[in-house]
């Protein structure tokens, strides 16, 4: 029986050596004093962070980053809550097929909705900007947030909300002092969640890219060239430790908001 | 209803128009620069007769269905270990852990494996180091497996989520049940756990298998030039080869082909699961 118990756990162990294999190599080579991203390692520096310092062009792609990752957190996370909402508490015809088409983009390639936004914009006539790549990126954050708005919303109990309209206040109030504080974590998680995919998201972001770079698109331009790689290590793992810190947060919220509600915490984001 | 509409009409505009407009642009030609726009199948005769696409198109199918078939395996114990052997109070904190590498630096996540495979990489030295390989092994990057291995790596959180919740939902006092009639541990998964379980792995399945064959930057990075994929011709003809119709006509026939492919593995399973009953 023990043995049994044992030989799972060491799947799983290396299962995890796996998974984050990458994730623990990208600060070992970033820290590596060598312009080589190879073994045997040479020595420490933080030479390569210095070099991210005074590169212009990236400053570019991280300032146009940040305004896409912002504007899609904000309208994907309300295109969010109104779609969680409506589906959590009111029944309207087709809704099971309405939700399905919302959620789609979660399974389509990324590949498709680049291709066919494109199509639209050149179709069109306008120009690919910054603008182009927030609509994509809204488009494929909103299932994300829909999801972990869902379970906020499904867990409100109805009770309060009743009271509250038997109290006096109008459907409009009721939602600003009774669900909008209980729904409160669940917002700032999906605000995170679609921060960090719109800030990592790179197939739609090439496609509809313009003149104007995002940060995953220079580093795919960078990685051409060898003598850059080692300062695209400092910049992966600078973007690792965000990208990490800013889940570690999400899930906080997403925990405190089913606190809140009183639910047994079950599992993950989705 | 109004609540929904707006999100509704946002997902209107951004994607069911834009797929007709592909579906459309797909019928369309392209002469040089201007754009014919008389109704034609010559994109589609070209994506399904030129052995090139054929060639590609049977590849990438073949890769995605490695692909999906090695992220379940690995996944599925995972889920099991996961659902089975960790208290109820930590099982958030497991899910949480597996996700975290599906969110974050998808570039440099499939950049990485090229460090770890490559002729001085990680698998090299370290087997070198062990004295267990003479010479460096060639076999594993620049080529398919380096590719099935790196998208596998990429896809198998996704995977493990909907065989978790599946197994969660699988009714423990059925599998004692069945260890009371006397089944051993390895009938009681057979006939209990695997069947009730079978719901999450296929969705696994679908939710790996149809966004595989859209990757482009996995086979480019890792794949040389014998592991390239369909959406590697997509990008190209949207791109540098400024023939956006014979794209759209190859991505349209890449999402019916995978479509298609799905329906079947989902039908297949739907027969096989009543089939002993």
């Amino acid at each position: 029986m023990r043995g049994k118990g044992y030989l799972f756990k060491w799947y799983v162990v290396l299962f995890l050596v796996f998974l984050y294999a990458p994730a623990v190599l990208l600060p070992v080579f970033a820290f590596n004093d060598s312009s080589i991203v190879s073994f045997p390692l040479k020595g420490f520096t933080t030479k390569w962070f210095e070099v991210l310092q005074s590169t212009e062009a990236l400053h570019v792609a991280v300032r146009n980053s940040l305004i896409i990752a912002v504007t899609t957190a904000i309208f994907s996370t309300a295109f969010g809550v109104l779609a969680a909402r409506a589906s959590t508490r009111f029944a309207f015809p087709a809704r099971r097929s309405i939700m399905g088409f919302i959620m789609l983009p979660m399974v389509l390639p990324e590949i498709i909705i680049g291709v066919s936004l494109l199509v639209v914009i050149v179709q069109l006539g306008f120009e690919l900007s910054l603008f182009t790549i927030i609509l994509g990126h809204i488009l494929i954050c909103t299932p994300f947030c829909i999801a972990i708005l869902s379970s906020a919303f499904m867990n409100l109990d109805r009770s309060l909300e009743e009271a509250s309209f038997d109290l006096g206040q109008t459907r409009w109030n009721t939602f600003w002092l009774v669900i909008f504080p209980l729904v409160m974590p669940g917002i700032v998680a999906s605000l995170l969640i679609a921060f960090t995919i719109s800030l990592d998201e790179f197939i739609i972001a090439f496609f509809l890219a313009g003149t104007e770079p995002t940060l995953p698109v220079y580093i795919w331009g960078q990685l051409r060239f060898p003598q850059k790689l080692p300062s695209l290590m400092a910049l992966g793992t600078l973007l690792l430790v965000l990208s990490i810190s800013l889940l570690v947060l999400a899930d906080y919220f997403r925990r405190r908001g089913l606190k809140k509600t009183g639910i047994e915490n079950s599992g993950g984001f989705l | 209803m109004v609540l929904i509409s707006p999100t509704l009409v946002f997902t209107l505009l951004m994607l069911a128009i834009p797929l007709m407009m592909v579906l459309a642009l797909s019928f369309w030609t392209q002469n040089y620069l201007t754009l014919d726009r008389s109704f034609s199948l010559a994109n589609y005769k070209t994506a399904w007769t030129e052995p090139m696409y054929q060639y590609l198109m049977l590849r990438s199918l073949k890769i995605s269905i490695f692909v999906t078939a090695l992220t379940v395996l690995l996944a599925y114990p995972v889920a099991y270990f996961i659902s089975f052997h960790v208290t109820p109070k930590r099982k958030a904190m497991w899910i949480f852990l597996i996700t975290i590498p599906f969110w974050t630096s998808y570039l440099m996540r499939i950049f990485l494996w090229k460090v770890i495979l490559g002729y001085n990489g990680v698998v090299n030295g370290s087997l070198m180091g062990l004295g267990l390989i003479e010479q460096p092994l060639s076999f594993i990057l620049y080529n398919q497996n380096a590719v099935v291995l790196t998208l596998a790596h990429s896809w198998v959180p996704f995977a493990i989520l909907p065989i978790f919740v599946a197994l969660e939902r699988v009714d423990r006092s059925l599998i004692e049940a069945a260890e009371d009639l006397g089944d051993n541990r390895l009938r009681r998964f057979l006939r209990v756990t695997l069947p009730l379980s079978m719901p999450g792995v296929i969705a696994a399945t679908i939710i790996v298998f149809i966004p595989t064959i859209g990757d482009y930057v996995t086979p480019r990075l890792v794949g040389g030039p014998n592991g390239l994929m369909i959406s590697n011709m997509i990008e190209l003809q949207f791109k540098k080869a400024n023939n956006a119709p014979l794209g759209a006509a190859l991505a349209i026939s890449a999402m019916a082909l995978v479509t298609c492919v799905s329906l079947v593995f989902v039908w297949m399973n739907r027969k096989f699961m009543r089939g002993p009953n």
